[in-house]
């Protein structure tokens, strides 16, 4: 019988000690080469998987050590929530400052992360455009043509994609500024809006699916640079078209200080982010679909973006808290535009 | 006969077949790290909230309109999956024909496949651009971005659960029954209706509430099927996902208590119809 008991508690412990190593050691910054986890949201894959080189060349050339960035992407929400879950991130590169605010409400990012880079702590913006079928049939040239009757519309859910809360604001700025700032008639234009809506995706990269792969849709209201993407990828296919008044998507950065600090990887955090607004950087952002933040280099680009929108901001809504609370919270507009 | 076994002692209080203290320890460990503990939690989060904020959040509309999109797509799919694995187990049990051995292998499949391959393949087949989904919709059925497509993914994930559980007891079943039913002068219906199916009925309705089961908690593939139209295509494991996509871990939580409360409820009616029918039949 003893010897029974014995052989439990051995068992127990090995298991115990089988489901700790399961955990991420968290000592990478000893040696000469240092680990960076870079977590950030669905579209920037392809623009980091080329920065991540960039940085590395630079950070060495500074007598650092090698550095090797790795990338995790995902809806922006979703990432967000699997850092404060615990996932080790040493940076953040979202969608939407919300989704940073959510994790320095966790104490995880210290407060005034906004402040700590250029432009609000977003090196590179984008903005809302359409993306429509070769030769556009149903002749969709601005938001008044997403509500006709028999147009269909693709966008997610702006309760799980950070990507929608931009199309959903950027569509609520046109008809304000249509209707002298009604907002009963805004309301209603939203609803015939959402009306149209054939399939609402819970992330960005889901509704390029739903309306590339799928085939489902007339128009897809999505990021520029997702929409440039979508055009790369099948040339010929579709075309983008831009709207008389959209929204400037500031995709915020941060260091999530705790974790770097934990792992000893702050300065080489700091860096990183630090480094996307180098001229390189910047170039390389332009050519990846992002709007430089840095103007001369915006300038460089001007063939490719329609630099002469009419671009709102998320401070004509009084900031992320208020937007938020007032439009996408529960009960709030979008719910109620579906709910009567 | 757990209770047989257990009390199965010689003299010095040892147990005839060794290893009892060894297995139940880790049974109870596994247990507890993978089931109860996750489950306690589920009920510690939900806790957070006041009864009046509970009540709020899973009698909302959107929540309950999501619960009986989840819960009435289920049963349907669970149904279909009754009557087409009830055929499939009898085919592949009673029948033999080239390539039983692959069609057999196959059933599996929707379990080793992961789930968002599978509803990303059922949407772009049920579209109405997809080549199945646009026969449909010459005839004016829509599939995909609709109840019906939701339905057709839990289907597609539950289809094992009836046959897996149906074909052994089909196998077992003494065909001499059937033989005696036909010697007595039943006909072929009568023979199945009223000999064979009472035999397998337990078997069927346990593969009857897993499908259902399934269905009712699947969400990787039906929300790429599914349009996620709030009130119309919303199911509920996707309003649980939206809580949590907004931090509310609590509201999530809550609404996924209800749900597991009531698929337990409806796991238990099914397993006491279960009992009652074995009695029914050895009587």
């Amino acid at each position: 019988m003893r010897s029974i008991h014995k052989i439990e508690i051995v068992f127990m412990i090995l298991l115990m000690g089988i489901l700790a190593g399961c955990g991420k050691d968290a000592d990478s910054a000893k040696g000469d080469s240092i680990e960076i986890l870079n977590v950030s949201y669905d579209p920037t894959r392809e623009f980091y998987a080329k920065y991540n080189e960039l940085f590395a060349k630079h950070w060495k050339e500074q007598g650092g050590q090698d550095v090797n960035v790795t990338q995790s992407h995902g809806g922006s929400g979703s990432q967000a929530r699997s850092v404060i879950e615990g996932n080790e991130a040493d940076v953040v590169t979202l969608a939407l400052a919300h989704d940073i605010t959510a994790i320095e409400e966790n104490g995880l990012i210290d407060s005034g992360w906004m402040e700590e880079f250029d432009g609000s702590s977003a090196p590179y913006t984008s903005t809302i455009v359409f993306l429509v079928r070769k030769g556009n049939e149903k002749n969709i040239q601005d938001w008044d043509d997403l509500v006709k009757d028999g147009v269909e519309v693709i966008t997610p859910n702006p309760k799980t994609s950070g990507g929608a809360c931009w199309n959903f604001l950027a569509a609520w700025a046109y008809w304000q500024e249509k209707d002298g700032n009604d907002e009963e008639a805004t309301k209603e234009y939203m609803k015939k809006l959402y009306q149209n809506v054939l399939v609402l995706d819970s992330g960005a990269r889901g509704a390029t699916n739903t309306f590339v792969e799928n085939e489902q849709g007339d128009v897809l209201v999505a990021w520029e640079n997702e929409a440039y993407l979508s055009m790369e990828e099948h040339p010929d296919e579709y075309e983008i078209v831009t709207p008389s008044v959209s929204i400037l998507a500031q995709p915020s950065v941060a260091v999530v200080d705790s974790n770097a600090k934990a792992h000893g990887t702050k300065e080489a955090a700091e860096a990183y982010l630090k480094y996307l607004y180098s001229d390189e950087a910047q170039r390389l952002a332009g050519e990846n679909y992002y709007r430089p933040s840095n103007e001369a280099i915006l300038e460089e680009f001007s063939d490719q973006f329609h630099l002469d929108m009419n671009l709102v901001t998320i401070d004509d809504f009084g900031g992320w808290d208020e937007a938020y609370n007032k439009y996408f919270n529960d009960d709030a507009v979008f719910d109620q535009i579906y709910g009567q | 006969m757990d209770g047989q076994i257990v009390k199965v002692k010689n003299k010095r209080g040892v147990r005839v077949i060794p290893g009892f203290g060894l297995s139940m320890g880790v049974t109870v460990a596994m247990l507890g790290v993978f089931v109860l503990i996750p489950l306690a939690s589920v009920f510690i989060r939900a806790g957070q909230l006041s009864l009046r904020e509970f009540v709020d959040v899973v009698t909302s509309r959107q929540v309950v309109s999501g619960y009986i999109v989840s819960f009435s797509c289920a049963f349907f799919a669970a149904v279909v999956n009754t009557v087409f694995g009830l055929l499939l187990a009898w085919v592949l049990v009673r029948y033999d024909f080239p390539g039983k051995m692959f069609m057999n292998g196959i059933i599996e499949l929707p379990f080793a496949l992961p789930t968002a391959v599978a509803g990303i393949s059922l949407t772009y087949l049920y579209s109405d651009k997809g080549w199945l989904g646009a026969a449909f919709d010459k005839i004016g059925i829509e599939i995909a971005y609709t109840r019906v497509g939701i339905t057709i993914a839990m289907i597609f994930v539950g289809i094992p659960f009836v046959v897996r559980t149906v074909q052994p007891v089909l196998e077992k079943l003494d065909r001499q029954y059937e033989e005696a039913a036909y010697m007595l002068g039943a006909g072929r219906g009568y023979t199945f209706l009223r000999v064979i199916l009472p035999e397998l009925f337990p078997a069927v309705l346990a593969g009857f509430g897993l499908a259902f089961a399934r269905g009712i908690g699947e969400y990787g593939s039906v929300v790429f099927i599914a349009g996620n139209i709030p009130y119309e295509t919303q199911i509920a494991p996707l309003l649980i996902m939206t809580k949590l996509e907004q931090y509310k871990y609590a509201d999530a939580t809550a609404i996924a208590l209800v749900l597991l409360i009531i698929s337990f409820v409806l796991m238990l009616l099914i397993n006491s119809v279960q009992i009652y029918m074995q009695k029914f039949c050895k009587d």
